[in-house]
């Protein structure tokens, strides 16, 4: 009676309640799985239009969300003022779906629940023999992780089967960081990204030639060539080859960030991941904010800026309207390459090496956005002299 | 032979009595494991006085006992014959594989008075005996950063629960005393016990060997596992592990 009693109070202060059952299960896992591939914490955010789960790289090169619409669910509970959102190391989230290759078979029903009272995420999974696993996980609060991309603007897009990507993928070996994508009108070239001061009579090149026939879809506006990590490309075929959903590829000319996307009619994944820009030579990826000699030493004065701001204003994302975001920048050295994220110790960190994004997303919104406060801590605060002379006026010395 | 594998190489000295056909192994004083291979598992077995004792080096006689390899290849067997001309004399294995023996003398000492747990049947206040399959799922599973393991069982909801407090948060395991793992199923009244992880880990080398376990806590909350493993002869073994509570925690 007592049992009954308590269970029906905790029911009602239930911010949140997802139930996933049969094959989601594996599939929920998977994802979380998938994103690990990118970053270490994992983003939770519970809003109407389905619940978002996304990471983020350190270096800010790599975006992935996975958005699970309430018909992915059988219950689906979000809060009503989507007002939470949290994040946690992945490994613990991780740590819940062990025995990743048996869930199917064992678990029956997996639910994600968040109580009022307590700080914790609690992950209940059902499985057979009565037997129940109840994960009470704790959680940071923090803001909303987004990324501003638009695959509607790019020129070029190719959609294949999870497979042919997984068999070009495992030609490059396991270590290898960046891989180049080219294309014509009627192929597509895969080849390892080499350095240019590396010793080319050592390097190993590899480079695999796929027809425009391989392809489910394939529209190519321009020949060109980006390059981009290898290590979230294969995060996201993880996912995609096991769920058997074909993967798209948008991708515009170098700098702009290449978008991976799986979707279903109950989820959707996007792997946003920065790519090198056009004439940079990669020097020094780790610290070099200088960018290439011919250009003028902030990008952001070159003619990219007029698409990204094109792309701010045409990219919707729910429920965030007001959350002042920057679209993913392309610098030379993208591994700076930066996602807004407004939670206020990483921008402290990220003060601290003085990122580029965070330098120019001021410049940029400093005459955009009519009001400072809407960048509390970000605004007034980067002064690394990396820009030029030409936008002082809001800028202080570096503190 | 099968018992060797269940020999946890962490013990440093295993006392051998041949009077029940023990072999036991005591490490840190807390935990207290032992195999018990019934006689019949031996092709032959003579003793010539009532009780046998003496000591020898846990890793020494693993590292003889697995001297052709250790691992098992399907269609090779090996072949063992202990000797021991008592007090004094050393430990004598004759080991053979496809033709090659290996002879191994090991020194003995005294038995050790081999820690009593006081653990008997009389004062078990819970008993429950699943199968193996299920807890093996859930000790591999198990949050490696928590120090302790609780085990709380109850004749009342949540009936056999492990529980862990790791650096993520807490995880609970659920075996409901009707569930089709649960071969039996005696608890008398709720007891919560924890105790150290480290302690606990490396049963699940038994655990792992095992079809079926035994988990019975006394008054005291001392716990005592029961391994049912069967090799391929299809003879019986039991490991045992006793092991003391870390704290003692009230009811929930």
């Amino acid at each position: 009676m007592q049992t009954l009693f308590r269970k029906n109070i905790v029911d009602k202060q239930n911010i949140m309640d997802c139930v996933s059952t049969g094959g989601n299960v594996k599939v929920l896992a998977k994802a979380i799985h998938s994103l690990s591939r990118v970053g270490e914490e994992l983003y939770l955010e519970p809003v109407e239009e389905g619940l978002a789960l996304r990471s983020v790289n350190s270096s800010r090169s790599a975006f992935a969300c996975f958005l699970l619409s309430p018909l992915f669910f059988q219950r689906y509970q979000a809060p009503s003022d989507q007002s939470f959102r949290c994040k946690m190391p992945i490994k613990s989230v991780q740590a819940v779906f062990k025995s990743l290759a048996s869930l199917d078979r064992s678990v029956e029903k997996c639910r994600i629940q968040l109580n009022s009272e307590k700080s914790r995420l609690t992950i209940t999974l059902h499985c057979k023999h009565g037997l129940l696993k109840t994960h009470n996980l704790s959680y940071q609060d923090c803001e909303s992780l987004q990324a501003v991309f638009d695959k509607g603007s790019c020129a070029n897009v190719l959609q294949a089967q999870p497979r042919l990507m997984v068999d070009t993928v495992l030609h490059f070996p396991p270590s290898l960081e960046e891989v180049n994508l080219s294309v014509s009108s009627d192929r597509v070239w895969l080849r390892n990204h080499v350095e240019d001061d590396a010793d080319s009579s050592r390097a190993m090149m590899t480079e695999l030639c796929l027809s425009s026939e391989e392809f489910d879809h394939f529209a190519v506006g321009s020949q060109t060539s980006v390059t981009f990590c290898l290590k979230e490309l294969r995060g996201l075929l993880v996912f995609a080859e096991s769920s058997g959903l074909p993967v798209s590829m948008y991708f515009d000319e170098p700098g702009s960030p290449v978008i991976l996307s799986v979707t279903d009619n109950v989820l959707e994944a996007n792997f946003v991941l920065a790519t090198l820009s056009e004439d940079s030579h990669p020097k020094n990826h780790v610290n070099s904010k200088r960018p290439d000699t011919e250009q003028p030493p902030d990008d952001f004065m070159s003619d990219d800026m007029d698409s990204f701001l094109i792309a701010m204003e045409t990219s919707e994302l729910p429920g965030l309207s007001h959350v002042p975001t920057s679209p993913p920048r392309p610098t030379n050295n993208y591994r700076k390459h930066s996602f807004s994220e407004e939670e206020e110790e990483e921008e402290e960190e990220a003060l601290a090496e003085g990122p580029p994004n965070k330098k120019f997303c001021s410049l940029l919104f400093g005459s955009v956005l009519p009001t400072p406060s809407q960048l509390p801590n970000q605004t007034m605060q980067s002064q690394e002299v990396l820009a030029s002379d030409s936008e002082d006026e809001n800028q202080t010395e570096t503190s | 032979m099968p018992s060797s594998q269940c020999i946890h190489s962490g013990w440093r000295w295993r006392t051998v009595s041949y009077e029940f056909g023990w072999l036991t192994a005591v490490g840190l004083i807390r935990v207290f494991v032992c195999l018990i291979p019934q006689a019949d598992i031996f092709q032959e077995y003579i003793i010539k006085e009532d009780a046998v004792g003496f000591q020898v080096n846990l890793t020494v006689l693993l590292d003889c006992l697995t001297i052709f390899g250790g691992s098992t290849v399907p269609g090779v067997c090996t072949a063992l014959r202990m000797c021991y001309n008592g007090y004094g004399y050393p430990l004598t294995l004759f080991l053979e594989e496809g033709g090659v023996v290996t002879v191994c003398k090991i020194n003995t000492q005294e038995p050790e008075e081999p820690i009593d747990f006081d653990f008997c049947s009389t004062n078990v206040t819970n008993k429950v005996i699943l199968q193996s399959d299920s807890l093996k799922e859930a000790f591999s599973e198990l949050d490696m950063t928590s120090e302790v393991l609780q085990i709380t069982m109850s004749p009342s909801h949540p009936y056999f629960r492990l529980s862990t407090f790791g650096n993520s948060g807490n995880a609970h395991y659920d075996y409901p005393k009707d569930s089709d793992m649960m071969e039996l199923f005696q608890c008398t009244k709720i007891q919560t016990n924890r105790y150290k992880m480290s302690l606990l880990k490396p049963s699940t080398k038994a655990l792992a060997l095992s079809c079926k376990v035994s988990v019975r806590t006394d008054s005291r909350g001392f716990l005592s596992l029961q391994y049912l493993v069967r090799n391929d002869d299809g003879q019986i073994c039991f490991v045992e592990y006793y092991c003391c509570p870390d704290e003692e925690v009230e009811e929930e």
